[in-house]
C-alpha cells in the first residue's frame, strides 16, 4: 500500500496446535499511516496482533519490521525492538498499584537514564496530550473507563514508538470517549510521525480515522481498502459488516450437520 | 478397565507434578539470576516488604503472643508434675526458637502474604499488566517477581523472630504473672538454655527456608494461573495448601539434620 512499509507482513500462517488461526496473510503498512484490521470475533486479529509484538512466531512466513524478521530476533533484539513500539491493550492494561503519574512514567524510568525533573515535565506533556494533566495523582481504580484508556494511551506514546498497536482501543466505551479515542489516535499519529495498527471490530469509528482497512475472516484476508473503498464495497462479507447485518457470509446459526426439524425429534 | 484408567489417571497426575516441579525451578532459577536489578533499586524490594512483611506484623504479633500462653499454661501443668516449674523459660523458648516460630510464623505468612502475592500477580495476568510489561521490553520476572521473592526472604526470618519474642513474652505473662513461676528462674534457665548456635541460628535457617519455599510457590502459582477469576482462585488456595505442606515437610528434613544428638 506504500512504498515505505514500516511493517511487512509476507505469506504468514499460524496455528494453535493443529488449528489453522491465520492462512497466507500478506499486508504492509506504511510509515506514518493508520491501518485498521477488522473482523468478527475469533477471526486470527488478536493472534495478528501478537505475532506483530513478537509474542508468537508464526509456523511459516514472516514479520518484518523496520527491514527486521521479528521472529528470528533474539530476546535482546525484541525488547530493543519493543522499546520502539507501543502497545494500547483493550482495557488499558494500567499498573494498578501505581498511579497515573507512575503509568506512565514507567517506561522512561525503565528505559532512560533521565533525571526526575526531566521525566516530570514529559510525564505532563503525554498527559496534556491526552487531555488529563489533572489526574497525575490519580490511581487506576479512580479512572472512568474512557479515562483509562487515555491514561494508558500517554503511557503508550512516552518514548515517542515509532509503531503503534491498538488492540480494540473502542471496545466498552461510552460514544463521547470512544470519539475522543478514536480522535486521539488519529492525532497522536500525526504529531508524532509514527504508524499505527488499530485492531478493532467498531466499523464506523474505524473508518473515521484511518488510510487504509484490511478485513480478516476465517484467517484470511476478505477484503482491503481505504475507508472510502470500505464504504462503496459490493463485497457481500465488507457489506455485512460495515452494516451489522445479522446474516450473511457470516451465517447467524452455527453449523451443524444436524437439521433443525432433526434435533426437535420431527419426522418428515 | 477401570483399574486401567485409575493407574493412567495416576501416572498423568505424577508426570504433571514432577513437570510442574522442573518449570518451578526454571522459573526459581529466572528469578535468580534476574534479580540485580532488584538490589541496584532496593526501593522496590522495600515496597514489597512493606505489603508482605509490614502488613502480617499484626497477625504474626497476635499469633504469637497466644502461642506462648498456651505453651505457658501447657508448659506449666506439665512440669508441675516433676517438680520443674522453673525450667518453664527453657520450655517456652525452646520450643519457639527451634520449632514453633519458624514453623507457625511461615505458615500464617503463607496464608496472608503468600496468598495475597500469588492473588496479585494473578490478577496483573488477568488483567494483562505483564503481557503490557513484556511488550514494553521489561521483564516481569525482573521487574515484578524479583523484588517480591526477596521481600519474602528477607522478611520470613524477621517475622519468626518477632512471632518467637511475642511467644516468650506471652510464656511470661501466664507463667510469671499470672500464675506466679519465679522471675529470676524463668529468665535465668532461658538464658542457660538456649544456645546461640544450635537453637537460634538454626531457626533462623529454618525461617530462610520456609521463606524461600513460600513465596517462590506464591509467585509461581500466581505467574502459572490461567487468566480467569476461576484460575487465580484456584491459584491462590494451591498457594495456601503447597506452602503449608512444603513447610511441614521442610521442617521435618531441617530439624533431622539440624538437631541430631542437641
Amino acid at each position: 500500500m506504500s512504498e515505505q512499509a514500516l511493517v511487512e507482513i509476507r505469506d504468514v500462517n499460524f496455528s494453535y496446535d493443529r488449528r489453522p488461526v491465520l492462512n497466507g496473510i500478506n499486508m504492509s503498512f506504511g510509515k506514518g499511516k493508520v491501518i485498521a484490521v477488522m473482523g468478527g470475533s475469533g477471526c486470527g486479529k488478536t493472534t495478528l496482533f501478537r505475532l506483530i509484538g513478537g509474542a508468537l512466531r508464526p509456523t511459516r512466513g514472516e514479520v518484518r519490521i523496520d527491514g527486521k524478521v521479528i521472529h528470528e530476533l533474539d530476546d535482546k533484539g525484541l525488547y530493543e525492538m519493543r522499546r520502539k513500539m507501543g502497545v494500547l491493550f483493550q482495557f488499558g492494561a494500567l499498573f494498578t498499584d501505581m498511579s497515573v503519574f507512575d503509568n506512565v512514567a514507567f517506561q522512561m524510568r525503565e528505559h532512560t537514564d533521565l533525571p526526575e525533573e526531566i521525566i516530570h515535565d514529559l510525564v505532563m506533556m503525554k498527559l496534556h496530550a491526552v487531555g488529563l494533566r489533572g489526574t497525575h495523582q490519580l490511581m487506576p481504580a479512580e479512572l472512568s473507563g474512557g479515562m483509562a484508556r487515555r491514561v494508558a494511551l500517554a503511557r503508550t506514546i512516552a518514548l515517542d514508538p515509532m509503531l503503534i498497536l491498538y488492540d480494540e482501543p473502542f471496545a466498552g466505551l461510552d460514544p463521547i470517549s470512544l470519539s475522543v479515542v478514536g480522535q486521539l489516535i488519529r492525532k497522536l499519529n500525526d504529531a508524532l510521525g509514527t504508524t499505527s495498527v488499530v485492531v478493532t471490530h467498531d466499523v464506523q469509528e474505524s473508518l473515521k480515522i484511518v488510510d487504509y482497512v484490511y478485513f480478516i475472516s476465517d484467517g484470511v484476508i476478505r477484503a482491503e481498502g481505504t475507508p472510502d473503498e470500505i464504504r462503496a464495497s459490493s463485497d457481500p462479507f465488507v457489506h455485512q459488516f460495515v452494516h451489522g447485518e445479522m446474516d450473511g457470509p457470516l451465517p447467524f446459526h452455527y453449523p451443524t450437520a444436524a437439521t433443525y426439524e432433526q434435533d426437535m425429534g420431527v419426522n418428515n | 478397565m477401570p483399574l486401567i484408567k485409575s493407574v493412567q489417571g495416576v501416572g498423568h497426575r505424577v508426570v504433571d507434578s514432577i513437570w510442574r516441579l522442573g518449570v518451578a525451578a526454571r522459573f526459581l532459577s529466572m528469578t535468580l539470576l534476574q534479580s540485580g536489578m532488584s538490589f541496584r533499586r532496593f526501593h522496590l524490594i522495600v515496597k514489597e516488604m512493606f505489603s508482605s512483611g509490614v502488613m502480617s506484623l499484626i497477625i504474626i504479633g497476635v499469633a504469637g503472643l497466644f502461642v506462648g500462653m498456651v505453651l505457658g499454661l501447657q508448659g506449666f501443668e506439665t512440669l508441675k508434675r516433676y517438680g520443674s516449674e522453673s525450667a518453664l523459660g527453657s520450655l517456652v523458648a525452646l520450643s519457639l526458637v527451634r520449632e514453633l516460630g519458624p514453623v507457625l510464623a511461615a505458615l500464617l505468612f503463607a496464608s496472608r502474604a503468600g496468598s495475597a502475592m500469588t492473588a496479585e500477580i494473578g490478577l496483573m495476568k488477568a488483567t494483562e499488566q505483564i503481557s503490557a510489561m513484556e511488550m514494553m521490553a521489561v521483564s516481569p520476572i525482573a521487574r515484578v517477581v524479583a523484588p517480591r521473592f526477596w521481600a519474602g526472604v528477607i522478611s520470613m526470618p524477621l517475622l519468626a523472630a518477632l512471632f518467637s519474642a511475642m511467644g516468650v513474652f506471652g510464656g511470661y505473662v501466664v507463667g510469671v504473672v499470672m500464675i506466679g513461676v519465679d522471675e529470676g528462674s524463668f529468665w535465668s534457665q532461658m538464658q542457660a538454655s538456649v544456645d546461640f548456635r544450635d537453637d537460634i541460628i538454626n531457626g533462623v535457617i529454618k525461617s530462610f527456608v520456609f521463606g524461600v519455599a513460600v513465596t517462590v510457590i506464591a509467585l509461581f502459582e500466581g505467574f502459572d494461573a490461567p487468566p480467569t477469576a476461576e484460575g487465580v482462585s484456584g491459584a491462590t488456595t494451591r498457594t495456601v495448601v503447597e506452602s503449608s505442606l512444603a513447610i511441614l515437610m521442610l521442617d521435618f528434613i531441617l530439624t533431622a539434620f539440624m538437631f541430631r544428638g542437641v
